[in-house]
């Protein structure tokens, strides 16, 4: 397989029919990112908008993908129900070796089923089965019975599913991935509900010859040892992201109660430690990566009043996932954030963006300008129980109210009043509120990501204010980033996959040119990406932050609005240059 | 001679790394099928995780079946394959009482050679090079 022909599975969904297309550019677009930009400029179309069931939603993978640790994930691209225009969301599980063990570098769905439906693939299968009795249906229940609509390959196969929200066409929506992981951001779930597609399950059945040379297997056994037996990754195999809570507070950085504080003593209760102290059942993998980072935690329910008889849930969770429906809700109990977290993956809501939103119409009740007319329940701060009624609503589109602010915070605000609280950097804020870099970097990002670039990290080091310095470390740490998502390696793994890393991991796998080029290739998959952004409507000009970013104090002292305005015209300059010139 | 046992697969957190090195380092070949380790879930990811393997059967099952003597006997249970003699009947893969002999579309078959190579892979210690009886009774599978 390492012809310079990509072998893309398209499904017409329409028709219920596909074929394997060979499309030539593998030396230059890579795979993940490169690939399904693409893609996109093939099958896509940036004008017409997103829910246009002639545009395509793609799953894509890379070069490296299963051939060495943690290149494990799965890039999907779609147009936006958030903002309609080009973006990816990422995510791992088993997805990334079940698309190449099915025998493809990319999947690409076309049209609309005329009835909602699953999609089962394989190396040597491709059926469209119809699925109406899963209307409304969770996600988890979606993927339970999954597995009994389609049999065999336990373990070694990936189920995608979306929740209501998708079905709603929830721009919040995301689409669940082998229970615990997600393409989370910006929409898919919606552009699958939007293609009647409820699950699509991906059968890695396939076995491949391995690279002939003895340096693969010698190569495959270094990097597997630095990922396991060094600290590069320990952070992610101890604690899990959730060990940022307790260092994000003490930097005067995590966002309280919609951004109305960036430290409170009550973190205490939803540190990375407490988590595991008290609630971590297990922990899971990604296929490929021996980190394994994902946290799975519990819920109890106690089901009978009077007698004892309980129920469990297992529920993973992340630093982001609690940031967003923990402090930013003012909710301070661990099993309180496991509990709304449920309900976002049975709704199948992404959990950043659905706690953002949440916090916003929090602060809007406070301020008269929502009543329990559009809530529903009434919305304080660390009142977890209504928070999870609220979570349903949101994730159904239960009134108007709930429908509109599925579209995004600043849809509801424009609506109700209140966007100079909306904490919204082109999408609901991740949760740094580490000062101007990061909301300039993730106001402008590509996928408006906090690992689009390390704007949070450049922030908890950088005292001085020095706008082109910071800049430019957002451009020029960019290409890279696209290198690894091109690959497709987890992010988690950056420490690891140096470039020189990643050219000597391509050349004991067969691909000489690729390793000769990467600092080109990397720049030029990064141009591509802006490119489609901007064909598809991006204006960096025409994306304000909300006034709340401006009143924030974090340890460098009170927000600087100016440099913060400067650093944000600058970088939208900047990216605007990057599209613009020739070559 | 010591087989693979799988006496930790409590702590399995589906990493397929296992599979995979055994994949690569055993049977040269990039698959999660073409190994002598498979890892399931035994019912989605919430319930956990099982190893599929050869248990070391001693007389084992697939020897007896095999006519060709592609699968031979290994002293302390379990078998010795030699490919070139494998006419791809499939007879063995029936046989085996435990699921532990993998095929693929060519028809050619996969199984544990309890060779170790994989267990060095595993980051939670599940594999250990063992014996059967101590396996039986205390490992998991
Ligand atoms: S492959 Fe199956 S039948 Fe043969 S020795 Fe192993 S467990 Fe027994
Ligand atoms: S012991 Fe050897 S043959 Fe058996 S699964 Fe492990 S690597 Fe493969
Ligand atoms: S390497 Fe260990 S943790 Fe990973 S799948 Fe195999 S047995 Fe499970």
């Amino acid at each position: 397989m390492n012809e310079d022909m990509f072998r893309v599975l398209l499904v017409n969904l329409g028709t219920g029919k596909g074929r394997v297309e060979l499309i030539p550019g593998r030396s230059s677009a890579l795979g993940g990112s490169g690939l399904a930009a693409l893609l996109f400029t093939t099958y896509g179309d940036p004008v017409r908008p997103w829910n246009d069931v002639q545009q395509p939603f793609i799953l894509a993978v890379g070069p490296l993908t299963g051939l060495f640790p943690l290149m494990s994930k799965t890039v999907s691209a779609f147009k936006s129900p958030y903002h309609n225009q080009y973006t990816e969301s990422h995510a791992g599980g088993r997805s990334a070796l079940a698309l190449r063990f099915a025998g493809y570098d990319a999947l690409v769905l076309q049209g609309q089923a005329a009835t909602l439906s699953c999609l089962n693939i394989s190396g040597h299968q491709l059926e469209l089965k119809e699925a109406g009795f899963m209307a409304g249906m969770n996600a988890l229940a979606a993927g339970k019975v999954m597995r009994r609509m389609f049999k065999g390959n336990s373990g070694h196969r990936s189920m995608l599913r979306i929740g209501q929200s998708g079905e709603v066409g929830s721009a919040m929506a995301c689409i669940n991935v082998d229970t615990y992981r997600h393409f989370g951001r910006l929409g898919g779930g919606a552009v699958l509900g939007n293609k009647n597609i409820k699950g699509i399950v991906i059968q890695g059945d396939g076995n491949y010859p391995l690279p002939e040379n003895k340096g693969y297997p010698l190569l495959f056994k270094k990097v597997h040892e630095m990922v396991t037996d060094t600290d590069m990754l320990r952070k992610y195999h101890n604690l899990g992201t959730p060990a940022n809570l307790e260092s994000l507070n003490d930097l005067q950085s995590l966002p309280w109660r919609n951004l109305q504080q960036t430290a409170d003593a009550q973190i205490e209760g939803i540190t990375g430690e407490r988590f595991a102290d008290d609630t971590l059942l297990r922990n899971g993998a990604c296929s490929g990566c021996p980190v394994g980072c994902i946290h799975i935690g519990y819920v109890r329910e106690r089901f009978e009043e009077k007698d004892n008889r309980y129920l469990y849930r297992q529920v993973a969770y992340d630093y982001e996932p609690i940031f967003a429906v923990g402090s930013m809700l003012g909710v301070t109990k661990t099993f309180d954030v496991l509990r709304i977290l449920d309900i976002l993956e049975k709704v199948c809501l992404d959990a950043m963006s659905a706690g953002v939103a949440l916090a916003w119409a929090t602060e809007a009740t406070d301020r008269g300008l929502l009543s329990r007319k559009e809530t529903l329940v009434p919305l304080r701060f660390g009142d977890a129980t209504s928070y999870m009624a609220a979570a349903m609503h949101l994730g159904t589109g239960s009134n108007e109210f709930y429908r509109l602010l599925g579209q995004g915070t600043l849809a509801a605000a424009n609506s109700y009043g209140g966007s100079d609280f909306a904490c919204v950097l082109g999408q609901e804020m991740a949760g740094y509120a580490t000062g101007e870099v990061f909301f300039a970097a993730q106001a402008l990002g590509f996928r408006h990501s906090h690992l689009d670039t390390g704007g949070y990290s450049y922030d908890q080091k950088h005292k001085e204010k020095d706008v082109d310095a910071a800049v430019s470390f957002l451009l020029q740490d960019e290409p890279g980033r696209c290198l690894l998502t091109s690959m497709v390696s987890c992010l988690f793994a950056r420490s690891v996959y140096s470039e020189e890393m990643l050219a000597e991991c391509l050349e004991v796998t067969g691909y000489p040119e690729m390793a000769s080029n990467l600092e080109a290739l990397g720049e030029k998959i990064r141009r591509h990406r802006w490119q489609l952004r901007f064909a598809t409507g991006f204006n960096p000009d025409e994306i304000t932050l909300p006034k709340r970013f401006y009143k924030v104090s974090t340890w460098k002292g009170p927000i600087d609005a100016a440099y913060l305005d400067t650093l944000k015209s600058e970088y939208g300059q900047r990216i605007r240059q990057l599209v613009e010139k020739e070559g | 001679m010591k087989i693979l046992t799988t006496p930790h697969m409590d702590r399995c957190i589906g990493c397929h790394s296992c599979s995979l090195a055994c994949a690569r380092l055993v049977n040269k070949r990039f698959s999660w099928e073409a190994a002598g380790i498979r890892i399931e879930s035994s019912g989605g990811l919430s319930s956990g995780f099982l190893a599929k393997r050869c248990l070391a059967c001693d007389p084992a099952p697939c020897v007896a079946a095999c006519p060709t003597d592609c699968l031979r006997q290994r002293p302390g249970g379990g078998v010795t394959v030699r490919r070139k003699l494998c006419i791809r009947c499939g007879e063995c893969i029936d046989v085996c009482p435990v699921d532990a002999i993998a095929v693929d579309a060519a028809g050619d078959i996969y199984v544990c050679l309890h060779c170790g190579r994989c267990v060095a892979f595993c980051p939670h210690d599940c594999l250990e090079m063992g014996s059967a009886e101590i396996q039986n009774m205390e490992g998991e599978l």
